[in-house]
């Protein structure tokens, strides 16, 4: 078996790694290779197109022609007749300055190594934590999604959904579509919120027409919808789960009146997305906080360059805007990768890219309109009750997290160190933003750090990891002093 | 909520004098403070980050003898009945439970090379015999058949080093210490009978100016530049070791295993998760902290890891990460008086320190004290020649 202990077994460095085959990846790696770069393309799955754009199951007539499925399939036509080097069902675990990139298939372990580097790893759902959050047949509306569109499965028989975002609808039609039933859709935001962000949706009338296509199947089939609604906990009946609703003002708060209840077999929830910036944490690049973007996202010129010299980040994981903006942003940063790479003249870059831009500033005003209806609000973090898991990996309640801060704890890592909230599996992808946002609001101080970036970036297998071997091929350093 | 740390304009306070100050809040420093404390001094314990929260809070927590350097043995065997009474003490259960340690060897060198360290160990007190194979694998079920030596020691142990923070944190509130976290010194100066420390303000504000009548420093990795301080010129090395702990697992070790050259530390703990350490070296500097992992060597560690015990296959690996480590020219740690320097003392290059931290704490805050420690300190002065200021004119 091939690993990374065989240095002549290294491929030769590229010009250009990138790090994930979303329409942001996929557009990088397409632009920068069409200037004639040598451009290596990773990704975890087993083809181009991300969660958005993600691949469906052989067979599904009724998804593959979603806009999405016709957008995918035609970013994966493109990409295969590109120059592009694919390669995919690669999970990255590590990457080093300079850059190297770590991954692991089921080949074993291998490195690459290229000359600048872009991370477009997209973002991950947040659930901000709700009694019951954690039981078999509650899962994320992203999560319903995936389900739905690659393998054409229903999350239950009878489903609850709730949350808030565009999602909602979404995955309420998809349900409808494939046949299901849904109970309720809980909608956190007020409709005044939807009405408030009008004008910046109308700039996509295709994507508000669609919107009110799914409202349409929704009044059709009779589901009720139910504006300014949180869930407010799930509980466990028999072979059934009923999920309680509970109204909201404005900001979110929870108040006192009628608290609906509907038995189903299942519930999708989601609270929006958080920017996925486990590459460029783990680097250092400098990052801000970005509320209406989803919370920490890695600092960007106007180029997609971070603070780290040859280091590129681009897509859903620089703040959440949706998956029109990072297409268009994602050639955007292919462009100025190459430029900077020495394969493009700074005329002829600003001429590509300024035609682009105009696109990517009119898609980016209806994702980040999008963005701001799924932020965190202050409010939903002060709702959770003590006695809530945040952490599910390793059960860390609320309380717990509140008298480690009792105890002195000023930043998440110390917060992790005390109470292991962020150490399981996930390593704090889930919890972790709500954990700054507890400790933000115990402490008075916004907005605190996030969880420092940790390798393996997803949990490795020791079998795999470790290879067939002996233990004469086991390279020891010399031993310790006695 | 209450502020644990008192506010600047407290601690600014008008001329208030501390009778010692620890700077560095790792288990040794907080261990050191806590003894003054509770001995009735008013004390204050600095640190440029938050507690334990480098090689106190990051390093394997295990307590073995195995791979104590043979000199270190009754600090160590001292250190680990101090970890294990931890809730007496320190008032808090930090996970600290005992285990039977194995050191294997898996080739004849290895062989050699165990017998060699466990007798030089054992003529130190540590417990440690030869024990063979057949007995190995009767401690430890599910060892590697290819095991051809091992040694036995059945003092050895873990803690979970991670909750070393929180309960010297506790601890140290409770005694009456005022804790000042983030809060970076720059210089130290000699002002009649104190010390005059100058410290960043966390706040940007000007430098906070803190006296004090006795100076502890305790800054492990980052001794070297503290010593500077105070004009002394001694190199300290930094060790950037690789720990890796995986996602629970089912029982499938219940002792603390190394081998003979001590490249690996291997135990699982209570939740299921088991952490692989052994001091293969990553990436990073005293200023930088640690920075990167180096993917061979990880490799390397797993792969000794799953040699010894081949049921951790079955598990992944959850997290990796780097904890610093600080070593003297001749290997041996740094504890007590600053020669030439009245009221300051060091400590710290503690080789294992983890597991001998609260006795060595407690070592110095005796000589502190005045009473005669019960067991050896470790003089600076053989690392340093006197402060520049007092030294002999030196011809250009």
């Amino acid at each position: 078996m091939k690993t990374a202990l065989e240095p002549a077994t290294l491929p030769a460095p590229a010009d250009l790694i990138v790090i994930g085959a979303g329409p942001a990846g996929a557009e990088a790696a397409m632009s920068a290779a069409a200037q004639g770069l040598r451009v290596l393309l990773l990704d975890e799955a087993v083809a181009a197109g991300g969660q958005v754009y993600r691949a469906p199951h052989a067979g599904d007539k009724k998804s593959a022609s979603s806009p999405e499925a016709v957008a995918g399939n035609d970013l994966r036509a493109r990409l295969e007749a590109s120059t592009v080097e694919c390669h995919f069902g690669e999970t990255v675990w590590s990457v080093s300055p300079g850059f190297r990139v770590d991954s692991l298939s089921a080949q074993g372990t291998r490195s690459w190594h290229g000359r600048a580097l872009i991370t477009a790893t997209g973002a991950s759902e947040r659930v901000v934590p709700f009694p019951g959050w954690t039981l078999p047949g509650v899962i994320g509306l992203a999560g319903a999604t995936i389900l739905l569109k690659s393998q054409g499965i229903l999350p239950g028989r009878r489903t609850l959904i709730a949350g808030c975002g565009p999602l909602l609808l979404a995955v309420a039609a998809g349900i409808l579509a494939a046949g299901g039933e849904v109970a309720a859709v809980a909608d956190l935001s007020p409709r005044s919120d939807w009405l408030r962000k009008f004008p910046r949706l109308a700039s996509r009338p295709d994507l508000l027409l669609r919107g009110a296509g799914w409202l349409a199947s929704l009044k059709r089939t009779g589901v009720p919808v139910f504006s300014a609604h949180t869930l407010k906990e799930v509980v466990r009946d028999g072979d059934q789960l009923v999920a309680t609703l509970q109204p909201v003002d404005g900001a979110r708060r929870p108040v006192t009146g009628p608290e609906p209840h509907f038995a189903v077999d299942a519930v999708t929830v989601g609270h929006g997305l958080v920017p996925g910036t486990d590459v460029t944490r783990l680097l250092r690049a400098r990052h801000h906080y970005d509320f209406a973007q989803g919370g920490w996202a890695p600092d960007l010129d106007g180029n997609f360059r971070t603070n780290l010299p040859g280091l590129y980040a681009v897509g859903d994981g620089t703040g959440i805007a949706g998956a029109a903006t990072a297409s268009l942003n994602g050639q955007l940063a292919g462009l100025a990768a190459a430029r900077d790479l020495g394969a493009l003249a700074d005329t002829v870059h600003e001429q590509l890219a300024a035609r682009l831009e105009q696109q990517a500033a009119k898609a980016g005003r209806f994702g980040r309109a999008m963005a701001e209806l799924m932020a965190l609000r202050p409010a939903q973090v002060a709702a959770i009750s003590p006695e809530t898991v945040v952490c599910r990996c390793e059960d860390v309640t609320r309380a717990e997290i509140d008298s480690a801060i009792e105890d002195g704890a000023r930043t998440v890592n110390q917060l992790k160190s005390w109470t292991r909230c962020g150490m399981g599996p996930c390593q704090g992808r889930m919890c972790g933003d709500v954990a700054t946002a507890l400790m933000a609001q115990a402490t008075g101080e916004a907005p605190v750090a996030p969880f420092t970036g940790r390798t393996p970036f997803r949990p490795l297998p020791i079998s795999q990891f470790a290879g067939d071997c002996d233990y004469g091929d086991i390279k020891l350093p010399p031993p310790a002093p006695l | 909520m209450t502020s644990p740390n008192p506010s600047p304009a407290l601690s600014r306070g008008a001329g208030e004098i501390y009778d010692a100050t620890i700077i560095g809040a790792g288990a040794m420093g907080a261990t050191t403070a806590l003894h003054l404390a509770r001995s009735g001094m008013k004390v204050l314990l600095i640190d440029r980050g938050e507690i334990c929260r480098e090689a106190s809070g990051v390093n394997a927590g295990t307590l073995t003898l195995h791979m104590t350097r043979a000199a270190l043995i009754p600090h160590a065997m001292r250190g680990r009945e101090l970890w294990l009474d931890a809730p007496k003490w320190l008032g808090m259960d930090v996970g600290a439970r005992s285990a039977p340690g194995l050191s294997l060897a898996f080739t004849p060198a290895e062989r050699e090379m165990l017998e060699k360290r466990a007798e030089a160990r054992a003529a130190m007190g540590a417990p440690i015999r030869l024990i063979t194979p057949a007995e190995a694998r009767a401690v430890e079920p599910r060892l590697n058949d290819g095991v051809l030596a091992a040694a036995f020691c059945e003092l050895d142990g873990h803690v979970t080093a991670y909750l070393t923070g929180r309960a010297y944190r506790r601890a140290l509130t409770a005694a009456g210490v005022t804790i000042r976290e983030n809060l970076p010194v720059s210089a130290i100066n000699r002002d009649g009978a104190h010390y005059d420390i100058t410290a960043a303000s966390p706040d940007n504000r000007a430098p906070e100016h803190l006296r004090t009548r006795r100076l502890v420093l305790a800054g492990g990795v980052w001794l070297q530049s503290m010593l500077g301080w105070l004009g002394f010129d001694v190199p300290v090395k930094c060790l950037i070791n690789q720990l890796v702990v995986t996602e629970r697992m089912r029982p499938v070790m219940r002792s603390v295993v190394g081998i003979a050259n001590g490249l690996l530390s291997l135990k699982q703990f209570e939740n299921g998760t088991v952490l692989i350490g052994g001091g293969w070296q990553g990436i990073g500097d005293p200023v930088r902290g640690g920075v990167e992992a180096i993917p061979e060597n990880l490799v390397g560690n797993v792969r000794l890891a799953r040699h010894a015990i081949p049921a951790l296959g079955e598990t992944r690996i959850a997290r990796i990460w780097l904890g610093l480590e600080s070593e003297t020219a001749d290997a041996l740690p740094m504890i007590g008086p600053l020669p030439g320097m009245e009221n300051a003392f060091v400590i710290g290059c503690v080789h294992s320190g983890y597991t001998s931290a609260p006795c060595m704490g407690w070592l110095l805050s005796q000589t502190i004290l005045g009473h005669e420690p019960e067991l050896p300190l470790f003089d600076p002065a053989r690392l340093m020649a006197a402060p520049a200021a007092q030294r002999p004119e030196e011809t250009p």
